[in-house]
């Protein structure tokens, strides 16, 4: 395979493997659900990206033509990404998790879980 | 140079395979293990797109966008039974 | 055939549209016989799934869509980069908080691609939509400055260009 490419593909991939691992540490070290719901929503979306387009790049140079097949599951994931953030802080909220000491405006919380705005009208 | 980044980006995918089990074991809310298994699930697709690569088949794309797609709906059933305790209202 | 027949045997063209490009994808070629077989996809899906159609907002600018998809990614893979070095550093540094985000659009379509992009965009994910639509909650992740600040980011940079997309 041509250099460049072979460089091109490597560095992809690692940037992908480092988000997807940031991602999940993220998950393990983060101290309440608020917060390690930041870490795999996203930082994990955008490593497989990076792996993806890797994929890309090295199928179409192997085979001949342009491959973008694996456009459709980048596609796919950031569009689904946020709604399964969502619905699982819905859920957060809906069974009472707790969230760290220091998280401020805790009392939103309970405005939201009941889609309530945040101030009463008068 | 690519057989190397390869491996070293599998032996990545793993250890954050087993930190996402990690967390899926210890819980300790059961959103949490929702939350473990649904990245359990994009790793595991990362996993496959980098055999993928390594043996220059495109055969494994099918097998990546089915379990893109099977994760993402069990997991919003997952948590719309949680929310509701229904899942076909 | 007047414009009731057309909406009746394409009652949503742009979908017909986008299923016939992701079937040609999904096959990764042009040849005459998936043409035709997506074709007849992308008319009969349709067809079936009509009467779950919900209304949208009638206006929708493509260029400006492209525009802020665009953008978006450029700041998604910017900030999370940002949200990476919070997540290696120390725990204890960080400001978790929630916030409470009027909002000024209105309509099902524009809140939920303003509630995702807010999810992509790293630092900040929208928890829940007050009942009346006027109020996004957001949980963030380390509150730097204050949340006046946050909120007429998210505002000017975000909802800015929502509405100019739905021109509503």
């Amino acid at each position: 395979m041509n250099f460049w490419i072979e460089l091109l593909v490597s560095v992809l991939l690692v940037f992908g493997g480092l988000f997807v691992l940031v991602g999940s540490i993220g998950l393990v070290r983060l101290k309440d659900f608020y917060m390690r719901l930041h870490a795999p929503t996203k930082a994990t979306t955008l490593g497989l990206g990076g792996i993806l387009l890797a994929s890309m790049v090295s199928i179409s140079y192997q085979q001949g033509y342009m491959s973008i097949h694996e456009l459709l599951i980048t596609l796919f994931l950031l569009i689904t990404a946020p709604v399964t953030a969502h619905i699982l802080a819905k859920v957060a909220m809906h069974h009472r998790l707790k969230q760290i000491e220091r998280t401020s405006n805790a009392h939103y919380v309970d405005r939201a879980r009941e889609q309530r705005p945040p101030k009463d009208a008068e | 140079m690519l057989e190397w980044a390869i491996y070293l980006v599998t032996a990545m995918l793993c250890v954050a395979l087993l930190l996402n089990l990690w967390r899926l074991l210890i819980g300790p809310q059961i959103a949490d293990r929702i939350l473990a298994l649904d990245t359990m699930y994009i790793n595991s697709i990362a996993l496959i797109l980098l055999y993928g690569i390594h043996s220059g088949t495109k055969l494994y794309f099918e097998a990546a966008l089915l379990i893109a797609m099977l994760g993402f709906v069990s997991t919003v059933a997952f948590c719309k039974y949680l929310l509701r305790g229904d899942i076909i209202e | 055939m007047s414009k009731d027949a057309a909406f009746r045997w394409f009652p949503m063209p742009l979908h017909s549209l986008l299923m016939l490009v992701i079937w040609l994808m999904l096959n990764g070629s042009l040849s005459l016989g998936h043409v035709l077989l997506g074709s007849l996809l992308a008319m009969v899906i349709p067809w079936l799934c009509a009467p779950l159609q919900m209304p949208q907002p009638g206006h929708f600018k493509p260029f400006r869509a492209i525009r802020y998809i665009l953008m978006v990614l450029v700041d998604v893979v910017i900030a999370n980069v940002q949200v990476a070095i919070l997540v290696l550093g120390p725990e204890k540094r960080l400001k978790p908080a929630f916030v409470a985000v009027p909002l000024d659009i209105s309509g099902a379509l524009p809140i939920t691609v303003l509630a995702s992009t807010v999810t992509m965009t790293p630092g900040t994910v929208s928890a829940d939509v007050s009942e009346d639509r006027k109020w996004l909650y957001v949980h963030v992740l380390n509150l730097e400055g204050t949340e006046e600040e946050l909120v007429e980011q998210i505002k000017s940079r975000y909802e800015q260009g929502v509405r100019e997309i739905f021109a509503c």
